[in-house]
Parts: C-alpha cells; sequence; structure tokens
C-alpha cells in the first residue's frame, strides 16, 4: 500500500502545476489547445520518470557537493532525446511547443523530484514517484488546455464543440495569454475554495 | 526582423517576456512582493541574461558549430550558465560589494531560470547576430524589469485591499497578472511587430 500512496500522492493531492503552483512556465505556455498540452505533459513525464529512475541508480555514488550539476547533466540528456525524437516524429507539435521543448530541463518540478525524492528512494519508489508526479502535471495541463480550447476555439482537439455559431465567435480572449493568468486564477481560487487544506 | 530598434521594442513590450512568452514566471510570483526586492531582482535579471546572451553566443558559434556538436546546445547552455553566474557571484563579491548587496541574494536564484535559458535559445533559433542578440537581451531583461516592479507596486496595494479569502495570495496575483497581459495584448501590431 505504501507504493501506491507514492504514485497516487503526485496526481491530485500534491499536484505539481494546481496544488503546489511548480512548473507554471509551460504549464500556463502551451495550454493553448489540448494537443499541445497532452504533448508537453506527455514530454515532461518522459523526463521525469526516466532521470528520476537514474538518479536513484547513482544516488549512492554521486559526491553530495556536486549532486546538482550532476542531476542537471542527467536531466538534459533525457530533454535532449525527447527534443530530438518529436522533432523527428512529431514536426507539428514540437513547432508548436518551440522553445518549451528544450526548457523542460529548467522545469523546476524536475529537478525538485530529483533532489526531494529520487536521490533519496529506491528506484522502483523514484520510478512511481516520477510517473504520479508526471501524470499529475500531464493531468492538470490536459485540464487547462481543454477549457481554454473549447471556450477560447469553440473546439476540442479539433472537432467543434458547441455548435458552428459558437465556433465563428468564440471567446479568443481564452487562448490568448490573459486567458491563461485568468483561468489559473480561478482554477486556484475554486481549490482554496472547495479543498481542504490538510 | 533586423533593425536592431524593433528587435528591442519587439522584446521590451510586444512580446514581453513573462506576460506574452510565460517565461520567468517563477521570480514574477516568488520576489514581487515588494517593490524594492522586485527592482533587485529585475537589474539582476537584466545583468545575467546580457551575459548570458554574450556567453552562449560565444559558445554556440565558436565551439557547437564548428564541431558539429548541436545536440549538446541544452546541456552545455545550462552549464555555462550555472558557472557563470557562480563566477559572476565571486567577481562581485571581491571587487563591487555595493553591486552585490543590491542583488548579491538573486544570483544563484536566477541560474536556473526559464528566462535566462529561453532568451539564449530564442537567440539562437532567430538567428540573431552578436549585435541582435545583445539587443534582444538587454529589451527583454528591461521588459522583465518593467513588469516584475509593476506588478509588485499592485500587490504591494492588493494586500491591503479586502479580498474574499479564497481569492487572497495565488488567485488574485494571477487575475491581476491576466489584467495586465490584458494591456500588453494593447502594444501588439505596434510598428508592424507581433
Amino acid at each position: 500500500m505504501k507504493r501506491w500512496h507514492i504514485f497516487t500522492r503526485g496526481l491530485v493531492k500534491e499536484n505539481a502545476v494546481l496544488i503546489l503552483m511548480i512548473g507554471l512556465c509551460p504549464a500556463l505556455a502551451v495550454s493553448g489547445t489540448v494537443r499541445d498540452a497532452f504533448g508537453m505533459g506527455l514530454a515532461a513525464t518522459f523526463v521525469l520518470f526516466f532521470s528520476n529512475v537514474i538518479i536513484a541508480m547513482i544516488r549512492k555514488s554521486v559526491p553530495n557537493e556536486v549532486r546538482i550539476p550532476i542531476f542537471i547533466l542527467i536531466i538534459s540528456t533525457f530533454v535532449t532525446i525527447i527534443d530530438y525524437f518529436m522533432q523527428a516524429f512529431q514536426p507539428d507539435l514540437y513547432r508548436a511547443l518551440g522553445v518549451f521543448v528544450p526548457l523542460i530541463v529548467v522545469n523546476c518540478m524536475i529537478l525538485g523530484r530529483a533532489e526531494a525524492f529520487a536521490s533519496k528512494n529506491s528506484v522502483i519508489n523514484a520510478a512511481l514517484d516520477g510517473l504520479g508526479v508526471g501524470i499529475g502535471f500531464t493531468l492538470a495541463l490536459t485540464v487547462m488546455g481543454s477549457i481554454r480550447e473549447i471556450l477560447g476555439n469553440g473546439t476540442f482537439l479539433g472537432m467543434t464543440a458547441f455548435g458552428e455559431a459558437f465556433r465563428k465567435t468564440p471567446v479568443i480572449f481564452m487562448i490568448l495569454s490573459p486567458g491563461a493568468f485568468l483561468l489559473i486564477g480561478i482554477l486556484k481560487a475554486l481549490i482554496n475554495k472547495y479543498v481542504k487544506k490538510e | 526582423m533586423k533593425n536592431p530598434a524593433l528587435i528591442f521594442l519587439g522584446a521590451f513590450l510586444v512580446n514581453n517576456i513573462v506576460l506574452m512568452r510565460f517565461l520567468g514566471l517563477c521570480p514574477f510570483f516568488g520576489v514581487s512582493t515588494a517593490v524594492e526586492t522586485a527592482t533587485g531582482m529585475g537589474m539582476a535579471v537584466i545583468f545575467v541574461m546580457t551575459l548570458a546572451a554574450w556567453i552562449t553566443w560565444i559558445v554556440f558559434h565558436f565551439v557547437l558549430l564548428p564541431f558539429n556538436l548541436v545536440f549538446l546546445r541544452t546541456a552545455l547552455f545550462i552549464l555555462t550558465i550555472a558557472s557563470l553566474v557562480q563566477l559572476v557571484e565571486m567577481f562581485l563579491k571581491k571587487y563591487y560589494q555595493a553591486l552585490y548587496s543590491a542583488m548579491g541574494i538573486y544570483l544563484p536564484l536566477i541560474t536556473t531560470n526559464c528566462a535566462i535559458l529561453g532568451i539564449t535559445f530564442l537567440n539562437i533559433d532567430n538567428k540573431f547576430n552578436f549585435l541582435n542578440g545583445t539587443v534582444f537581451a538587454i529589451g527583454t531583461g528591461l521588459g522583465f524589469t518593467l513588469v516584475i516592479i509593476t506588478f509588485a507596486a499592485i500587490r504591494e496595494r492588493l494586500d491591503l485591499a479586502p479580498i474574499n479569502p479564497s481569492l487572497k495570495g495565488y488567485p488574485i496575483s494571477f487575475i491581476a497578472a491576466a489584467l495586465m497581459a490584458l494591456a500588453f495584448l494593447g502594444f501588439s501590431g505596434l510598428f508592424g511587430l507581433t
């Protein structure tokens, strides 16, 4: 049951974006459409999972003084892999995400998990933790992407959401940058009001 | 877009790094509780951003390109910036005490700031030459400073305002940022910049 807890903790209760408010830059920047948001979530999950696993594997042989540069190097290796992978197989998505793909390397969520969890726990636990936090991040981005695409473009994954009339005159504001700030402000306020604080 | 003046305006106002590009949000929300700290942070960002743009431009054009090592870009840039910030910090501490006390504590904070790294990537992606890259970095840093100081001033007043408890703190700050972003949307199209 403990392992199950490690995995589920990152999904909702300690969700990186909506509860802990970290990893905000990509969460706001690429949540304009569901596809971009989901793609970004998967890319970050990939990096988080593999960097957590590798860091947990080598945690006993890393000298304490230079651990941060080593973690950053490991993370940037996986970021480069996903960067080139997307460029080759998902060129449209890669173009839409732009500079935010290489910037996964400075996402504080990933270095945070490496430092706070993977460097102190077994490989299996670190893998579960990376997967949980990554899926939580993907969930948060997908929720934001859905709301912004439906309201701002009148579509969901490219399909018309509320009929043609709404699609022709959507709330364009929501896919522009103010919409991202407004949406996360409202979501956070709702969470404060309805989710019991521990 | 080759005119340095247009690049500057674009980076400063039209494509403002925080409100339009969503980079550097952590310091934007984290260090904007008082105008004084926001000013220090802004200065440190302008300074480091310009230095980082220079050094990564040199690394990219004189090391990565000639030796065909472009795939090492992400790893090498972040290591370069981290060592640069360390070096600057030690240098300021020894020789420029006044400057160090003004922005020293913010320097380690911005090592892994996505705004700094993002600008160095954008410099390369936009194929800027050395001069345009410098102008772009300074304009972006000034744009960051402008919005973080304005935002800090807004938050100082928000602290005193009667606000619904569930909106207190982050939510109302985000909504204030949304209104600022809305105002900055007004700049889009200025001199044909988008």
